[in-house]
């Protein structure tokens, strides 16, 4: 549905992307992870035929983005990173304009409207100037006015930012229900967020595709819980001893933090030994007072990652 | 070109005119100095029954020609520079509609808000034929070369917010743009009147344009280097949308 061969983009002597190629079936959820300025921004708009590549193509719907560019346009869905909104309208006469311009018919526009406010959940802003939006529900009629004219390729940049938890959760689920019946790329630097929604990772570092996945393979591939911090009360030494016996341990270490005793224990991968570690102090009497899992920080799993590719490939 | 897009424009960008008081603002302003201009050029000790007191003015330029200069910026500034200030520009880029089509939709909502204002001072040459008895071909030839004029103050406008995101700047520069042209005959006396030079930027000069057909003499060159502008503005515009995708 994507395909995207060598994409490369220069600004000025700066490379924004470079060599970026993958496909993308009908239907599947891919999620490009990275850190902001990583390329993802770039990627999606050289997709959408906002920006033309340097080098490379990108063929959407079966349509060249650059050769036939109204085709591939008409055949993508895009919400960009900033919500772009007229705010003098209200979001039904906005909805209206972005299915006009798609070169929809009058009477289809009036029924999909409809439907639309139903999935994006606006029934109660239809007539709401645009202006008076909060930011979750500015973000909801973008998602509304991407997905208006059924495009079988949609394409959100950073959909889940800057709204609250709770619409997050409600964004996402949205997302989720467009897989299927949509190809979805979706770009985010929240690592929960792309096990939740995609079907496929693509994690984008320094402007170059670094690993591409399922999300499932990933998450394996990095380990679960890898980490746990403990703050426990009694005789450093044995605890520490005590926590290095521990099976699927590989190493402990002791930070002290404002006079608490803090360990760290790295975890074999894969492996979720909380219960075994929390027992071990029980059993010999100990106040464990805090026992906590630490997830990878993106930058980390891009430390594994680029570390994991090198010892394969020496 | 698709007209339907084009059209889809148009109509999106008129009910924005009317919903903001700018465009009210600038036609009362327009309306009351050209009112005023037309008011002192029919009353003097020698009264016409002619709108050239109203085109050109009759103290100093402030007659409809010059305040079409002034008030096209006001009206187009707004255009292009919004949607690339409110990222709105992604969109329009990425729907499945060709850059000359924004540029048309925007470009005649503006031309159509302009003859708006123009038509509603028809009431000046009516009281002339309440009053007196006008010639009816300069009124007519007169009227034509102002939206000529019009014509080409938008294309310009658009061009200046179509190069930034800020309308005070795109207003400026547009402005600038049709001064030069507008003065550009006052830039020949400088020169050295036998010089080539002299004769080309005499040419150029908007004001050697419209005399002629404000007196009610219709001449095809004329007609033809008014075109001519808002084609090539309206292509530079093109080209500065398209800019626009590789910034």
């Amino acid at each position: 549905m994507i395909e995207a061969r060598g994409l490369t983009k220069f600004y000025g002597d700066f490379p924004a992307i470079e060599d970026v190629s993958f496909a993308a079936e009908p239907g599947e959820v891919i999620g490009f992870l990275g850190p902001n300025g990583a390329g993802k921004t770039t990627t999606m708009r050289i997709i959408t035929g906002f920006t033309p590549p340097t080098a490379g193509t990108a063929v959407v719907a079966g349509h060249d983005v650059q050769e036939e560019p109204l085709e591939a346009r008409a055949s993508i869905g895009y919400l960009p990173e900033t919500v772009p909104l007229y705010t003098d309208m209200t979001v039904r006469e906005y909805l209206h304009y972005m299915g006009e311009l798609r070169g929809m018919r009058k009477s289809h526009i009036r029924s999909r409207v409809d439907d639309v406010f139903g999935l994006c959940r606006l029934e109660e802003y239809t007539d709401s100037l645009v202006s008076k939006l909060s930011k979750g529900y500015r973000q909801r009629v973008g998602i509304a006015q991407a997905i208006l004219h059924e495009p079988p390729v949609l394409v959100l940049d950073e959909p889940t930012i800057g709204i609250d938890p709770r619409q997050v959760v409600e964004t996402r689920q949205i997302i989720r229900g467009l897989g299927g019946d949509h190809t979805v790329i979706l770009s985010t630097h929240i690592l929960p967020e792309v096990s939740m929604v995609c079907d496929r990772v693509l994690i984008i570092h320094e402007g170059r595709i670094v690993v591409m996945d399922t999300a499932e393979r990933l998450s394996a591939r990095l380990g679960g819980v890898s980490r746990v911090v403990m703050d426990v009360r009694g005789p450093r030494d044995q605890i520490q001893q005590a926590l290095s016996q521990v099976d699927g341990v590989v190493e402990v270490q002791l930070s002290d933090a404002g006079g608490r005793q803090q360990f760290v224990v790295e975890c074999a991968p894969g492996r979720d030994i909380r219960i075994e570690l929390a027992r071990a102090m029980a059993d010999r009497g100990w106040g464990l007072v805090e026992l906590r899992a630490m997830g990878l920080s993106l930058e980390e799993i891009f430390l594994r990652l680029t570390t994991e590719d090198e010892e394969t490939a020496a | 070109m698709n007209v339907r897009t084009i059209r889809t424009i148009w109509l999106r960008e008129l009910r924005s005119y009317a919903n903001s008081p700018n465009a009210w603002v600038i036609a009362a302003i327009f309306l009351g100095l050209t009112g005023l201009a037309f008011a002192l050029s029919v009353t003097g000790r020698y009264p016409e029954a002619t709108i050239r007191g109203f085109l050109f003015g009759p103290i100093g330029p402030m007659g409809a020609f010059f305040l079409t200069i002034l008030i096209a910026p006001a009206l187009t500034m707004r255009l292009l520079a919004e949607e690339q200030k409110l990222g709105t520009i992604e969109l329009l880029l990425t729907a499945p509609v060709r850059d000359i089509e924004i540029v048309l939709g925007k470009y005649l909502a503006a031309l159509t808000i302009l003859t708006g204002m123009y038509s509603l001072t028809i009431y000046f040459p009516l009281q002339l034929f309440f009053f007196g008895s006008p010639d009816l071909i300069p009124l007519l030839t007169g009227y034509m070369v102002l939206f000529l004029v019009g014509a080409v103050a938008v294309a310009v406008g658009m061009l200046g917010s179509a190069l930034t995101a800020n309308q005070i700047v795109s207003a400026i520069f547009s402005l600038a743009i049709l001064l030069v042209l507008w003065l550009f005959s006052a830039t020949a006396a400088l020169g050295d009147p036998d010089h080539a030079w002299t004769d080309i930027v005499t040419f150029l000069a908007m004001s050697e344009h419209i005399r002629d057909m404000a007196f009610g003499v219709l001449d095809t060159r004329d007609i033809i280097y008014f075109l001519s502008l808002i084609v090539f503005f309206l292509f530079l515009t093109v080209r500065a949308v398209e800019t626009r995708r590789w910034r």
